[in-house]
């Protein structure tokens, strides 16, 4: 086995260790934990595909930004001592169920599909090119799919904002 | 630089080429990460004893004392001792704590701060990772610390550790915001987040001088929010210890807490790195002028002692910071983030902005 395959084998093992032991944590945190195992391994994976910007990316939101705010709320809610109650049979079969399945369905997709390999040129992949692609309109030019999420983002701030005052004056109101 | 005899590139191909000669390829690969890993961790170990016994040395200047003189000369030896006394110290078992999470939070702090430390160019050729995304491989990495700080925090099962652990969460998330767009700045100015052509980028002046005023801006806000985001004073509400004890580490003990303390160290000395790095001109030699004579001497200077020298600085000025302000209250901490430095930082982004279009500056 060559070291790329060695690095493969080796991600997609942690990956799929973690990814086990995050849903079978009865500990709301340990879960947290292994979730954020699974994240930096699939960051490890970009980094060995040398896409640097995607592993860059999946880090600072995935890791660094989505697992803080669970953990944060994890934090605020949870006492140590608590433990998730064990799944009924029902559930736990159904679950495993489901699981095997779409596994099924997608590794028979995998191994049927005729994967052909092309002598391309190698794409540039730096920041300069994607921060351009990202801003302009014409070939590949994702201007419009960014301003679209920009509005989305914009209207769930303003959402958050509102629902936060809400609250606020309608306590206000009570005091009085 | 013009002087090649201070290219390591040529040092590391020597070894690249002595490698080759006697393994495969594969191996090579290995064998040299296996060095680079231990060159890092040398480096962290000593570093992390140097800043230690820098900071109670500047504590001392400060209050008028002076400081470890005993053991060795100037007392340089004493953060050694103190290092073997932490390593045969007993490592407490909590009871009720999370075990398995108590455990891994100390090494993901840690690891966080030694994966940043990697991609940092200490002279040219001397670079562990050259990444395309080096300030953003950074402030990704970083914010990776903050999770094995709440994660202590909530396992060791203790009130003072929480509150310690929730404060310093809340704090380092908001500040990495300025971090981020004071850092920014410069990646408009240079026009690449690759920090060896941010580096090559102040050939011909350091990026504080060659900003003008917006560059020093961000500089100041970067200093500020970087020390916030080190957790440490004015900004060390987390371990405050008149209220929390020690904060998330308080009821750690032995090489664990030691984990904590390095962490803590070194990633003030990756906030001092990046400000050089950045701002003042990384490797590059202090120059004045073009072709001048002070500059052919300025040249003479390793630039390994210039990246030390401007570093050891900036770490001084983060020290003083620490023994003459006193601790910010929560709120006030939170009302400089969001109401003073984040404006200012966004009307300072456009400003350079502003200024690079124009072909404004040097």
């Amino acid at each position: 086995m060559s070291l790329q395959q060695i690095m493969f084998t080796l991600f997609a093992a942690m990956i799929m260790v973690f990814s086990i032991l995050t849903i079978t944590s009865r500990r709301i945190l340990r879960a947290a934990t292994f979730l954020l195992f699974v994240l930096i391994s699939t960051a490890g994976l970009y980094f060995w595909l040398n896409y640097e910007f995607l592993a860059g990316v999946q880090i600072a939101l995935y890791a660094g930004g989505i697992v803080v705010i669970i953990i944060f709320s994890i934090l605020l809610t949870h006492h140590i001592n608590h433990k998730f109650e064990k799944p009924g049979l029902g559930n736990l079969i159904a679950g495993i169920g489901v699981g095997v399945l779409g596994a099924a369905i997608s590794i028979s997709t995998l191994l049927t599909y005729n994967f052909s390999a092309k002598p391309t040129t190698p794409m540039v992949n730096d920041v300069k090119a994607i921060g351009n692609q990202l801003v302009s309109t014409g070939h590949n030019g994702y201007a419009l799919p960014f301003e679209v999420i920009s509005i989305l983002l914009l209207a769930a701030l303003i959402g958050a904002i509102i629902v936060a005052k809400k609250q606020d004056t309608v306590s206000e109101t009570e005091s009085k | 630089m013009a002087f090649s005899i201070y290219d390591f590139s040529s040092f590391t191909q020597s070894i690249h080429q002595l490698l080759s000669g006697v393994m495969s390829p594969a191996w090579v690969l290995v064998s040299e990460l296996v060095l680079v890993g231990l060159v890092f961790l040398m480096f962290y170990a000593l570093l992390g004893l140097a800043l230690v016994y820098l900071e109670r040395r500047v504590c001392a200047f400060i209050q008028n004392r002076l400081g470890p003189n005993r053991v060795g000369p100037q007392g340089i030896f004493q953060t050694i001792a103190d290092l073997i006394k932490l390593l045969f110290k007993e490592i407490f078992i909590i009871k009720n704590a999370d075990k398995f999470l108590f455990n891994l939070a100390p090494f993901i702090v840690i690891i966080a701060s030694m994966m940043a430390i990697g991609a940092l160019p200490f002279a040219k050729g001397l670079h562990a990772m050259d990444f395309n995304i080096g300030v953003f491989y950074i402030l990704a990495v970083t914010s990776l610390g903050v999770v094995g700080i709440l994660l202590a925090g909530w396992s060791s099962n203790s009130k003072y550790s929480l509150l310690g652990a929730m404060r310093s969460g809340a704090q380092i998330i908001s500040y990495e915001l300025s971090v981020g767009l004071s850092m920014l700045a410069i990646i408009i100015f240079s026009g690449s987040m690759q920090l060896s052509v941010i580096v090559e980028s102040q050939a011909n002046g350091w990026w504080i001088f060659k900003g003008h005023i917006p560059a020093f801006i961000s500089f100041v806000i970067f200093l500020i929010a970087a020390t916030a985001e080190t957790n440490r004073g004015p900004f060390d509400l987390a371990e405050a210890e008149s209220e929390l004890t020690a904060g998330f580490h308080t009821e750690y003990s032995g090489i664990r807490f030691a984990f904590f303390f390095l962490a803590e160290y070194m990633n003030m000395f990756l906030a001092a790195a990046l400000a050089t790095t950045l701002f003042l001109g990384g490797w590059m030699p202090l120059h004045f002028g073009v072709d001048t004579q002070f500059n052919h001497i300025m040249d003479f200077v390793p630039p390994v002692v210039w990246f030390f020298g401007k570093t050891f600085f900036v770490i001084y000025i983060i020290m003083l910071f620490k023994w003459t302000f006193p601790r910010l209250r929560i709120d006030q901490l939170l009302t400089l983030e969001w109401k003073y430095l984040l404006p200012i930082n966004l009307f300072n982004i456009v400003l350079i902005a502003f200024l690079v279009m124009m072909g404004w500056h040097f």
